[in-house]
């Protein structure tokens, strides 16, 4: 997994109330023609230098808000802005923008270099400054070799190193990426989502990935958007939205999770009290806001999160019983499917330790699991 | 020893099983029948279209002659035991040497490449049109350009006359919109012979571009738009070279059916627009000179196929240099 190395100061440009930000989109809707709503007004602001995703399910708008951002679709309403200037009437030829296709769309009837070349000829740039950039960006992706090759002469992989040195072969101010790693298989996508974010560090250029696969932004990523029906849920690091989902949606789509739904019965003053009829006992979480008294609630916890217990807490909170229902091995971990005795599935994740467990859990086993206070969420949407 | 023969037998009949097994699977999967599904297009390409040729060569190296067929054969039976083999070159002298067939080849060519140079023209933003029309208009408009095929080709011919003629609808037109007060010759020229092989071939040039036209992915263009290229300068690096194959095969199905065009120079055109295909046509049915005739088809095929097969070689070449 890609280390994140960045700059403090860029890292923290979002959490500075007065830090200028690099391309804001105000209110972005657009409307197709039967009358559907793609992106339903969107706002966002993103940094200088950042690496964001948009994250979302396949039709949730989040191409047409990046195709829109490249000029490639016209915005119903709103506005686009890059370092203050209001691009959203720029066709796409003239924005300081370049895209990463998701097919790569390099043009067959061009070699490798040519395609690379493609951008800087339309600058009207001198033969020899095209020609350095072209083997400085194909130095980076490691494509040098194949200059003078075709595209169908190609493999997935090495197409899609040459649709990122075209894009970037410009030094565009911003880069926008459409499932730039949607086509590679599972080993070549892990080793490219690495390169990509070094590749990022060392250009400095501000990132925008759209991506459906959530490990790919989690890794990724800077900051993160997840979206649904057009609509932006939350945008955050991926730690915050990983630990501190806003909704039982995004909680869902990042990651496994475990929800019980229940109603606040007593509210202390950092704490929440909550009568579940998925528990046996209360569940007590901490939550920063107060809640009233009654408030229907949804606590998330991650299978990460449950402790395996050989009986039942002394206060007899946060706890539920089970018997195993189904064991995934995974190597460092194994996923276990509890079935509780109120007809619930939970799922509980275990690190593997060691090669061999002194009573390790098998299937039918009766098993208590618990958690800490602070190991979930509270959720009210 | 009575058990001797009977295995014996036994293997032999299933060997000979194993065989013709064998021979069946490889007439139905292997070579030979791979063979006998390629010599059905050969056999009728070798029968309808080389050996009708080879006829007509071995006419053009005739004489002519007062018989029936009127010319002399190719071997004959001089004396005893002796079979003379005549091959008579004169017909292809006499044409080299007579200005009006080579003025005739020279002409059919110019009219060829001019009317292949309009059809490009005009079926070009066409089938461009119809390629990037919504999905349901398309087969709407390409029915359009098919249509004229329901009609026959001479019926469409001399529908030009009635409207080209001195007294024909274009010209009633425009003398009672006061345009013009004497009416234009248009008929009988060699705008009228440019104006019926435009028309009639158009269709061939469209079909093949919007074939590759419509193939073409059109996010290419997208891209090219990202990267700085403003849709002009994007149709001529991107969407024109793309359609190139369309372009060559769109003009080879123009230019080669009408360098042997007969039927529109001859309603159509006047007594400068001398074609080749009018020449033959005289050739054989006015003078019933076959050998010459045949000697004007023979040097047409290759007027036109010498140069497009070193057209076609230069291309594999390409291909296969930068494979």
């Amino acid at each position: 997994m890609p280390q994140q190395r960045r700059d403090p100061a860029i890292l923290e440009a979002w959490q500075d109330p007065d830090a200028r930000p690099f391309l804001e989109i105000q209110n972005v809707t657009k409307v197709f023609d039967g009358g559907t709503y793609a992106v339903d007004d969107v706002s966002l602001r993103i940094y200088k230098g950042e690496f964001f995703s948009l994250l979302g399910a396949s039709g949730c708008g989040k191409s047409t808000l990046l195709r829109m951002l490249a000029g490639l679709e016209r915005c119903t309403q709103g506005r686009i802005l890059i370092e203050g200037q209001d691009i959203t009437r720029m066709p796409p030829y003239e924005r300081p923008v370049n895209m990463m296709f998701q097919s790569y769309a390099l043009f067959p009837h061009m070699s490798v270099e040519q395609n690379v070349a493609f951008g800087l000829k339309q600058e009207r740039l001198s033969g020899r400054e095209i020609r350095s950039r072209v083997s400085e960006m194909l130095e980076l992706v490691h494509m040098s070799e194949y200059a003078r090759r075709r595209p169908d002469q190609l493999s997935g992989g090495q197409r899609q190193r040459v649709a990122l040195a075209r894009s970037l072969a410009k030094h565009p101010k911003l880069l926008l990426l459409d499932e730039p790693l949607g086509a590679l298989d599972r080993k070549l996508r892990e080793r490219t989502q690495f390169e990509l974010v070094n590749i990022q560090e060392r250009v400095g250029t501000t990132f925008i990935m759209v991506t459906h696969d959530q490990e790919e932004a989690m890794t990724m990523s800077s900051r993160l958007a997840v979206m649904d029906a057009g609509r932006i849920l939350q945008v955050g690091t991926p730690s915050e939205i990983y630990e501190y989902p806003v909704s039982r949606f995004v909680a869902g789509f990042i990651g496994a999770v475990n929800l019980f739904e229940g109603r606040v019965v007593t509210a202390e003053e950092d704490r929440v009290v909550i009568q579940s009829d998925d528990t046996p006992g209360e569940i007590v979480m901490y939550h920063a806001h107060p809640l009233a008294i009654g408030t229907p609630v949804t606590v998330a916890l991650r299978p990460e999160k449950l402790r395996v217990m050989d009986e039942p807490p002394s206060d007899d909170r946060n706890w539920i019983q089970g018997t195993v229902r189904e064991i995934g091995y995974l190597g460092d971990v194994s996923i276990y499917h509890v079935g509780t005795d109120r007809n619930r599935t939970v799922q509980v994740q275990v690190t593997n330790r060691a090669r061999r467990t002194a009573g390790p859990l098998t299937w039918d086993d009766s098993v208590f699991l618990g958690w800490d206070t602070d190991a979930g969420v509270v959720l009210t949407a | 020893m009575n058990t001797g023969p009977a295995p014996a037998d036994t293997a032999g009949a299933s060997s000979l099983k194993r065989r013709f097994e064998r021979g069946v699977k490889s007439l139905t999967q292997g070579r030979l029948g791979r063979a006998a599904v390629i010599a059905l297009p050969y056999s009728w390409l070798l029968l309808f279209l080389l050996l009708p040729i080879l006829i007509v060569l071995k006419i053009s190296l005739a004489e002519i002659a007062l018989a029936s067929p009127p010319y002399t054969p190719m071997l004959q039976w001089a004396e005893e035991r002796t079979l003379a083999l005549q091959v008579h070159i004169g017909n292809y002298a006499y044409l080299w040497q007579d200005p009006l067939y080579v003025g005739a080849y020279m002409n059919s060519l110019k009219v060829a490449a001019v009317s292949t140079i309009f059809c490009l023209l005009i079926g070009y933003p066409m089938a461009y049109g119809i390629a990037r029309a919504p999905a349901g208009w398309r087969i709407v408009l390409l029915m359009l350009v098919i249509l004229p095929f329901w009609t026959s080709f001479l019926i469409r011919v001399y529908a030009w006359i009635g409207l080209l003629q001195g007294n024909g609808l274009i010209n009633h037109l425009l003398l009672s919109i006061g345009l013009i007060d004497q009416p234009l010759v248009l008929l009988h020229s060699n705008f009228a012979v440019y104006l019926g092989i435009v028309y009639s071939y158009l269709p061939f040039m469209i079909l093949p571009l919007y074939a590759t036209l419509v193939r073409m992915d059109l996010t290419l263009l997208e891209a090219a738009a990202d990267l700085g290229c403003p849709p002009w300068k994007a149709f001529l690096t991107v969407t024109l070279p793309l359609s190139m194959p369309g372009v060559i095969a769109g003009s080879l199905l123009v230019f080669i059916p009408a360098v042997g065009e007969f039927v529109i120079p001859d309603l159509l055109g006047g007594p400068d627009s001398l074609m080749i295909g009018r020449v033959l046509w005289t050739e054989f049915f006015s003078n019933r000179d076959w050998p010459v005739a045949a000697a004007v088809a023979i040097a047409m095929l290759a007027v036109i196929l010498i140069p497009l097969l070193l057209f076609q070689r230069v291309g594999e070449r390409e291909t296969t240099r930068e494979r």
